[in-house]
């Protein structure tokens, strides 16, 4: 049911593409090792196409990045299905690229080793990976800092660093999780840019977790209003704002008009 | 640049206080010489025993250095055992934890009815005083991996071999140095128990034969030729910290 609704009202061609991936009455119960277990995810349905960006905007604790982890195959659900292009998620797959809130970037390693981190696992290390790795530093305005190490960076330039390593694998998905969380505001805007920009270029597909209801907006196809733990989903936004965007959308009285109903939702505006 | 001399300068000026001071004493208050030997006389006897100094203290030298690897060799390997087992973790560390409760110099007798009076009681000896901080430095380094890089680790299917290899053994390695730092001055101070209990070779050994023969001048400069062994030994860990770690120091400014 709720699936249906969720892919209801997207217009156009992209609604006679199938899903790339789909999330169906997922559930997570943490078993704590004492007698109670904590219930983090009660049922979340949702499907996204290739290429959508949705955002998960939720109170923190309230259960969507254990969503992202089940989507990434990091936490198994405890119920309900989890579907990549067919597949069923089960356990953690190389098609997916991760952002976290903090870049954690290897310090021993500088810069573009970073980055081709991932391709050294998979074992495609090769000269493409490493023409591909500049190209995309390129992208994100580190042209040049290929060899330094990541304690001679900013923080904004060090997650910069680590959408690189997320995407240097060409993933089919894009899990971020509060990428942007510990980056002040300024920072923060000019990386909501650079994301649009990455997924322009490349077409990734991404999850975006966040508890900033503007960041949700400015960013997303689709955002999902999470209630309080244990996890659903208590409103589902289609942002009918064309991209490109810029910093303009955010006064357009539609924007305010998402940011009420969000507010709304999350119970901070009455 | 006039910082980096003050630096070098403060200290040398310091030192040169605490020498005077020592050498007015002793002739202010006719300190016999077999009590407390000058600076002077320190520094003449350093040179005119300079070759047995060097012949002694190039043993003690090797009982630190073979220990203090011995000790890098058993600890680090146990350190990672204990890590990635969690039952031998519960079954081993709090033994290991409270046998350090154990003074090690008394284990030095012990250890001697074992292994004889030849290197091997030393090397028994350094490596028990330097065994445990490497061991547990190395766990805790381990241990402290940062739980994100794991977890992109695992999104990647990396082998159990690879994040050990790219993720925990790197993150480990400045906890392993620190460790490193504390076991090689251990190390000496192993090495000489070990001489004092029982050997006849090596810069502890030269010690306390210069002090039964009253001759206090050689004991002092046996202690100084002690202090510059520990010195260059943990000269020799930083520089090895700083080649494998190239990224760890520095104070290139923030881009």
């Amino acid at each position: 049911m709720d699936v249906n609704r969720a892919s209801a009202p997207r217009g156009g061609l992209e609604n006679s593409q199938p899903p790339l991936g789909r999330v169906v009455n997922a559930a997570k119960v943490f078993e704590t090792g004492t007698a109670q277990s904590v219930l983090a995810v009660k049922d979340v349905s949702f499907e996204f196409r290739k290429g959508e960006l949705v955002s998960l905007l939720g109170p923190s604790g309230c259960g969507k990045t254990t969503v992202l982890k089940m989507m990434g195959g990091l936490v198994p659900a405890t119920s309900g299905l989890l579907e990549l292009g067919g597949i069923k998620i089960t356990k953690p797959y190389p098609g997916v690229g991760v952002v976290f809130q903090s870049p954690t970037l290897m310090p021993w390693r500088s810069v573009i080793g970073n980055v081709l981190f991932p391709m050294e696992v998979l074992g495609k290390n090769d000269a493409k990976a490493k023409a591909r790795a500049h190209e995309i530093l390129e992208l994100v305005g580190l042209g040049g800092f290929e060899n330094a190490y990541p304690r001679q960076l900013s923080g904004g330039m060090q997650q910069r660093v680590a959408l690189c390593r997320a995407i240097i694998h060409e993933p089919s998905i894009l899990l971020m999780d509060e990428p942007f969380g510990a980056l002040d505001e300024l920072t923060r805007l000019e990386m909501n840019d650079l994301l649009l920009d990455i997924r322009r270029v490349t077409g990734a597909t991404v999850i975006f977790v966040t508890h900033s209801i503007s960041e949700a907006i400015y960013l997303s196809d689709r955002v999902l209003v999470f209630s309080k733990r244990p996890a659903v989903i208590a409103l589902r936004l289609e942002i009918d704002i064309a991209y490109p965007r810029t910093s303009k959308v955010r006064f357009l009285d539609k924007f305010t008009e998402f940011e009420r109903k969000a507010g709304v939702a999350l119970g901070v505006v009455k | 640049m006039r910082n980096n001399v003050l630096r070098i300068l403060y200290p040398c000026i310091g030192a040169a206080i605490i020498l005077l001071a020592w050498h007015y004493y002793i002739i202010l208050f006719k300190v016999s010489v077999v009590v407390l030997p000058s600076p002077w006389a320190v520094a003449v006897a350093i040179f005119s025993y300079a070759h047995i100094l060097l012949t002694e203290s190039w043993i003690t030298f090797l009982e630190c250095i073979y220990g203090f690897m011995l000790a890098m060799c058993i600890g680090i390997p146990i350190a990672v055992i204990m890590t990635y087992s969690r039952v031998l973790n519960s079954m081993f560390y709090p033994l290991l934890v409270a046998s350090q409760s154990i003074p090690k110099v008394a284990l030095a007798p012990i250890l001697l009815v074992w292994f004889g009076t030849g290197i091997e009681s030393k090397l028994a000896m350094v490596f028990v005083i330097a065994f445990f901080p490497i061991v547990v430095d190395t766990a805790t380094g381990l241990r402290t991996t940062s739980p994100e890089l794991l977890e992109l680790a695992r999104s990647l299917q990396s082998s159990r071999l690879q994040t050990f290899f790219k993720i925990q053994l790197p993150s480990a390695l400045p906890f392993m140095f620190s460790g490193a730092k504390i076991a090689v001055t251990l190390a000496v101070i192993g090495a000489v128990i070990g001489e004092f209990i029982g050997s006849n070779a090596g810069l502890g050994n030269l010690l306390l034969t210069a002090n039964s023969q009253m001759n206090t001048a050689l004991a002092w400069a046996a202690l100084v030729i002690l202090s510059v062994l520990g010195m260059i030994l943990y000269a020799a860990v930083v520089l090895a910290e700083r080649i494998l770690m190239p990224w760890g120091h520095g104070s290139e400014e923030k881009h």
